[in-house]
């Protein structure tokens, strides 16, 4: 019976009023009361319709930026044991909403697959996704002016909690230097410097190229911490990769996510970047305990990621797509547009707000969009 | 020798004024009288206008030295402006046929009067060609790759069809924005050519030196041989670099003929003393005729060819901060008293500029402005106004023969007395005031088609706003009801749309002038109709401050006789004693319930953490208290489905009953909050002090470990860091058990203790910060650090990490807090004072972006959002098509449907 019922209406109702009918239907119901349900939603839905005309732009506008001066500036630390700096309130939401390439705190949630998720060697995990730079293994250095050579001690303990041998890490330093020789000497490198001039400045300069050398682990990652949440193990990150990452097998890709919208769209396209954006605005706006329907948030994601790529709403992104010169003019740097109109001869059609407000007529939105047509009696 | 050129920002001011002259005339075609009629009423005096015209679009483009010419109605030719008499001089840059700034002087080109006569264009003949310093960028690319001798372009023939096919190409795709950036590729990429394809003349190097020469070789290229240059490149060839030939010549660029603006952009004013005080750009004219003059005579009298130049980089100088008086590398022309001219662009651009202050944002009559006080037994949709300010706002009123003996009574009454009238209109525009020695003569006159500008009186509609209008509630529609004082006065339920509080806010009101905006403001704007907010789908008004309480007090265990509560519920204004019980002693949720609908049920819950289900039935408050979250703005469905059920009209009546009941139940039974709320007994106290010893004893202890380096640190974390997180959190523990036993032994229906129960004000951490300890004072989450080297205030030893040396107050505000305390408080105070002085600008120009980005969408009426150009940017709003303001909290309340339904069926 119930399922007859929610077939008829599968296409008028939309689906999330579908689900809640369905968990909120007391079990044994009569068929009659079923259908006067199921008619009084629907009624009830089709009263709820947005009217056309209706300014849905600028009741967004206002509903993300009245909230916007309640909002906190300030960062916020994670809540797991250790810290790590996340933005949150305002300057993350200005953030996304610029489309900025490359956030302040890029972050990663890595959800892992089944035995892994229930923590069986999640540190060695967290380590293999980490950068390790060659740093990181090296205790000391130890230069010899007289010969111009430079001794590497490596940390041993260390070395062996990244499975490294000292092998691989002279490869790594053989790879990456030029005129200089590097020989394995016990648990230590030695290099020597070929070429005799200002061998001492070259050194240093050595020393300090080795040191941000990279050795394993994925690149951009520059901190682990595998947290527990609900009943699974979670390793969150400091930095995103997310290519790298979804190339790890024992990750869960389908639920790992970053906060990075520009790297989200290029591994996963637009339409993971639009609801990334509005994942990312909600959470924090609900953070601060406001109150903001996703609606407006959905419109603004929408609107960035309309031409296929995430445009920001500055001056370069959104509004610069504007089809009406005076509305891009009233918005930064009038001059400039005024100019490049002139040279092509644009014509602006006072297709939108701001224009037919500069010139005293209704505005073609809302009660301003309907005309009236009348016979004129001649 | 007379061509040449022009400016944007004029070509844009230029055709922005052709259409826009055309609308005040409306033409004799469109006359709204029917034939008939003319006859009959002889004595009829001329209607205005009521048909306007309609600006289609506006084109923008350069203007050619003919069109400059064209348009001119007057050559100037000398720097003077006014004769001795004072009269403007012929040919000067007051002249009269540019229009008129005087009263009393007519116009020569349009003979209009100061006020009509919209202004006319002039022209200079420059004596030397000068380059428009806003093209010196697209001059330079425009030389750069075309060839110096023949002036085509430095592509070959065969592949500048294919260059242009890229180029349209990629219009189509992705817009004109990108367009041009594909042509910045191709330009670039032609500046390396250095022999022409065409004529194999060799290409030699030019640069340019800021601002506006242009160098070959190390020689200068004279204004003229660039121009010369321009005039040389073919039409064909324009499109590559995005130039339309049908709007602009290259060569246009470089002025010969300069307009002059119009006197009515650059009036002058009359200081006290009697003299004039010129415009910035009249001086700046000014500056530019008389170089120009120079040069002329210096030109035919056979001048060194060195004074030549020098007066031609001078005349360059002045026209180029004409333009623009803020370009890097010219030093800003100046007055006499050192500062800056403000010149074309500066008149144009930023937030003071032409656009945005003038254009974007307008001003009006028929409003004020004074403090705002509150007042309950206003309606929430009334405004009071003081009677000053509603005998100085008027509402036009057109006499018809049904109307108009009871207009005459304003205009008797005249402007001293309320009600009156200040103006009476007559059909033709005049306007005429209203005085004793007048008023005879006018009462005589008055006819239908007349208009009377009468007092605002009560029930006439008003628009009330306070800044900053963040969202459309802060301005909305009130009826007004006027008043004695001098403050105007809203309800307090509509502060929190406004943001609103009574500490020195003032608001703005302003009064619609005709139908139609009065029945915009009605309809779209009245208070009632914004009461679900569109952001998230509840009521924004609500009950706030005492009227909680007093509900809650009510509602919760309050009994009092019969006749008192009729005498309560009669105060507030309710007539209909039948739903009270027929009983001698009556309970509080039966005095609520007489303000509810009769068939009204509602299953909600209250903040009450046990036992916190409130229900109505039948319009009978059966179980549970009245708090914040039925109660309040923001929270609760109570008010959501108040109007759903029985519509806007119906719940601002309902809930300005509900808030004055629980003022005057606070009135009646009384309501302090006294010192002693927040006494505890002394076993608590005892309690307290333990809690704060024994976690201050954990801390030292942490601390010894940490010193003795036996602290395990965190992952990733040093030991010094987890120290502070371990002792943040041992700290707050503490600060929470405190506040615990607060709460469990202070006496539970004090005053203070009702307010936090029931959200009206205040919370239970404030309790406890009163009472027991104020806790740690955190900055950007760790404690204070800063301040002196090593220590954060001077009278703590180095290196001191215990809680009291690091920001932890183990007082409470009642007992008062020692000076190092003090000091703590005092940093966190100023930091989040900081916090707000920050973010304030920030949001502000988040929010200015998101506007104008967003503002052009739209629903259509195939229920698609779409931008202004018509692309298309969501199927159905939101996914769903749902409006927020017409929803329940962003849903469709499906599980009140089936309560409803199901029990019926019951």
């Amino acid at each position: 019976m119930s399922e007859k019922i929610f077939a008829e209406y599968k296409d008028r109702l939309p689906n999330k009023i579908l689900e809640d009918l369905k968990n909120h239907l007391p079990p044994k119901i009569s068929a009659a009361n079923l259908k006067e349900i199921f008619r009084l939603v629907d009624g009830e839905y089709q009263q709820a319709q947005v009217d056309p005309g209706e300014s849905v732009g600028l009741v967004g506008a206002e509903s993300i930026g009245e909230p916007g001066t309640q909002m906190t500036l300030n960062t916020f630390h994670f809540a797991g044991v250790a810290e790590m700096n996340v933005t949150t309130g305002l300057p993350r939401i200005i953030e996304i909403l610029d489309g900025r390439k490359i956030p302040n705190t890029p972050m990663m949630e890595i959800y892992l697959k089944a035995p892994f998720s229930m923590g069986k060697d999640i540190k060695q995990i967290a380590q293999r996704i980490k950068e390790t730079k060659l740093m990181e293994v090296i205790s000391e250095f130890v230069i010899n002016i007289a010969e111009s050579t430079m001794e590497v001690r490596l940390n041993s303990e260390k070395m062996k909690a990244l499975q490294l041998t000292v092998g691989q890490v002279i490869k790594v330093i053989d790879k990456n230097t030029k005129n200089c020789s590097v020989k394995k000497d016990k648990e230590e490198i030695l290099l020597k410097m070929r070429g005799k001039h200002d061998t001492l400045n070259e050194i240093y300069k050595l020393k300090e190229k080795i040191k941000i050398l990279y050795i394993r682990g994925i690149k951009g990652i520059q901190q682990v911490l595998p947290v527990k949440k609900e009943n699974e193990f979670v390793i969150i990150t400091a930095g995103t990769n997310l290519n790298e990452v979804f190339q790890l097998d024992f990750v869960d890709t389908a639920r790992t996510i970053s906060n990075n919208i520009h790297e989200i769209e290029e591994v996963l396209g637009v339409e993971a970047a639009r609801q990334a954006i509005i994942n990312e605005v909600y959470k924090v706006i609900e953070n601060q305990g406001l109150n903001v329907d996703v609606r407006h948030i959905m419109l603004v994601a929408d609107l960035m990621s309309k031409t296929g790529t995430v445009r920001g709403i500055t001056r370069y992104g959104i509004v610069s797509g504007k089809s009406s010169v005076l509305a891009r003019a009233s918005f930064e740097t009038p001059i400039k547009h005024v100019i490049e109109a002139s040279l092509v001869g644009e014509t602006d059609q006072l297709t939108s707000v701001v224009e037919n407000v500069m010139l005293n007529q209704p505005v073609p939105v809302g009660t301003g969009l309907p005309g009236l047509v009348t016979r004129v009696k001649k | 020798m007379e061509k040449p050129e022009d400016k944007p920002e004029d070509a844009k001011e230029q055709e922005e004024t052709k259409p826009e002259d055309a609308p005040e005339t409306a033409p004799e075609t469109a006359s709204d009288t029917p034939p008939e009629e003319t006859e009959e009423k002889p004595e009829r005096i001329d209607e205005e206008p009521h048909i306007f015209k309609k600006v289609k679009e506006i084109r923008f483009g350069v203007l050619s030295p003919k069109l400059i010419k064209k348009m001119a109605s007057a050559k100037i030719v000398t720097p003077e402006l006014y004769d001795k008499e004072g009269y403007p001089v012929d040919g000067g840059l007051m002249d009269v046929r540019l229009g008129v700034i005087d009263p009393g002087l007519k116009c020569k080109t349009c003979g209009q009067k100061l006020k009509e006569c919209p202004g006319h264009f002039g022209y200079i003949e420059l004596a030397r060609p000068i380059i428009h310093v806003k093209f010196v960028s697209i001059v330079f690319n425009l030389l750069r790759c075309t060839c110096r001798e023949c002036g085509h372009i430095l592509i070959p023939k065969n592949r500048l069809r294919s260059q242009l096919n890229i180029l349209d190409a990629v219009q189509n795709e992705s817009g004109l924005e990108s367009r041009r950036d594909k042509i910045k590729e191709l330009i670039t990429n032609l500046k390396t050519i250095n022999k022409c394809p065409y004529c194999n003349a060799k290409q030699l190097k030019i640069t340019l030196e800021k601002p506006t020469t242009f160098i070959e070789n190390d020689k200068r290229i004279s204004p003229i041989e660039v121009r010369t240059r321009l005039e040389r490149i073919p039409d064909e060839d324009l499109d590559v670099f995005g130039i339309n030939p049908e709007v602009v010549r290259p060569e246009w660029m470089v002025l010969t003929v300069m307009p002059i603006p119009p006197v009515t952009m650059r009036p002058s004013i009359t200081l006290e003393s009697g003299e004039r005080s010129e415009d910035d750009l009249t001086h700046k004219l000014g500056d530019i005729v008389r170089i120009n003059q120079r040069l002329f005579e210096n030109i035919n009298a056979g001048a060194p060819e060195i004074i030549i130049e020098d007066l031609w980089d001078l005349l360059q100088y002045h026209i180029t901060t004409f333009f623009d008086n803020n370009i890097a590398q010219l030093p800003p022309a100046r007055h006499r008293s050192g500062q800056p001219l403000k010149t074309l662009t500066e008149r144009i651009k930023s937030k003071e500029g032409r656009i945005r202050h003038n254009l974007a944002g307008k001003r009006t009559n028929f409003s004020a402005r004074t403090v705002i006080s509150p007042d309950p037994m206003l309606k929430l949709n009334e405004v009071g106004v003081p009677l000053i300010i509603a005998m100085k706002l008027t509402v036009p009123e057109r006499i018809n023969e049904w109307n108009s003996d009871y207009l005459k009574t304003f205009v008797q009454s005249g402007p001293t007395a309320y009600p009156g009238a200040n103006y009476i209109i007559r059909p033709d525009g005049k306007k005429k005031k209203i005085t004793d020695e007048t008023k005879e003569q006018l009462l005589e006159e008055m006819q239908p088609g007349y208009t009377v500008e009468r007092h605002l009186m009560d029930g006439d509609i008003a628009l009330f706003n306070r800044q900053p209008s963040l969202h459309r509630m802060s301005m909305m529609c009130h009826r007004v009801k006027v008043l004695p004082f001098r403050t105007l006065r809203l309800n307090p339920a509509v502060c929190h749309p406004y943001n609103a509080d009574f500490d020195g806010d003032e608001m703005n009101l302003h009064i619609p002038q005709n139908e139609e905006a009065r029945a915009e403001a009605e309809i779209l704007m009245e208070v009632q109709t914004q009461l679900i907010s569109p952001r998230y789908g509840l009521s924004v008004m609500g009950c706030v401050q005492d009227a909680i309480s007093g509900n809650y007090i009510l509602t919760k265990s309050l009994e009092m006789t019969r006749h008192e509560a009729v005498a309560l519920l009669s105060s507030i204004g309710i007539e209909n004693f039948s739903k009270l019980p027929r009983k001698d002693s009556v309970h509080g949720r039966e005095i609520f319930s007489v303000l509810l609908p009769d068939d009204f049920s509602f299953i909600g819950q209250s903040r009450d953490k046990e036992d916190n289900a409130v229900i109505i039935r039948k319009g009978k408050l059966i179980k549970g208290v009245m708090d914040k979250n039925n109660l309040g703005e923001e929270s609760g469905l109570l008010l959501r489905n108040l109007h759903k059920k029985y519509g806007a009209d119906m719940t601002i009546d309902i809930l300005s009953k509900m808030f004055r009941l629980g003022v005057k139940v606070l009135l009646k039974h009384g309501f302090t909050v006294q010192l002693s709320d927040s006494d505890l007994p002394d076993k608590s106290k005892t309690k307290i002090n333990d809690i704060l010893r024994k976690a201050e004893q954990q801390v030292n202890e942490l601390i010894k470990e940490y010193r003795e380096g036996k602290l395990d640190a965190f992952p990733g974390r040093s030991a010094r860091e987890t120290l502070e997180l371990k002792i943040l959190e041992l700290l707050n523990k503490a600060r929470n058990e405190t506040g615990n036993v607060v709460i469990s032994d202070s006496s539970q229906d004090t005053p203070t203790m009702i307010m936090a129960q029931s959200g009206a004000r205040g919370n239970l951490l404030n309790l406890a910060q009163m009472a027991a300890c104020v806790g740690q004072q955190a900055m950007r989450g760790k404690r204070i650090e800063k301040g002196y080297k090593n220590r954060t205030l001077s009278c703590f030893k180095q290196h001191d990490l215990s809680p009291s040396a690091r920001g932890f107050i183990s007082n409470g505000f009642k007992s008062g807090l020692s000076p190092a305390e003090f000091f703590f408080m005092g940093i966190t105070g100023r930091d989040s004072l900081m916090d707000t002085a920050l973010r304030t600008p920030k949001s502000g120009y988040l929010y200015r972006r998101l506007a104008n980005a967003l503002q052009d969408l739209k629903v259509e009426y195939d229920q698609t959002v779409r931008d202004a150009s018509g692309g298309i940017v969501q199927y159905s709003y939101g996914e769903d098509g749902i409006d927020v303001s017409r929803s329940e909290n962003g849903m469709i309340n499906v599980k009140r449907v089936i309560d409803l339904v199901e029990g019926e069926g019951r």
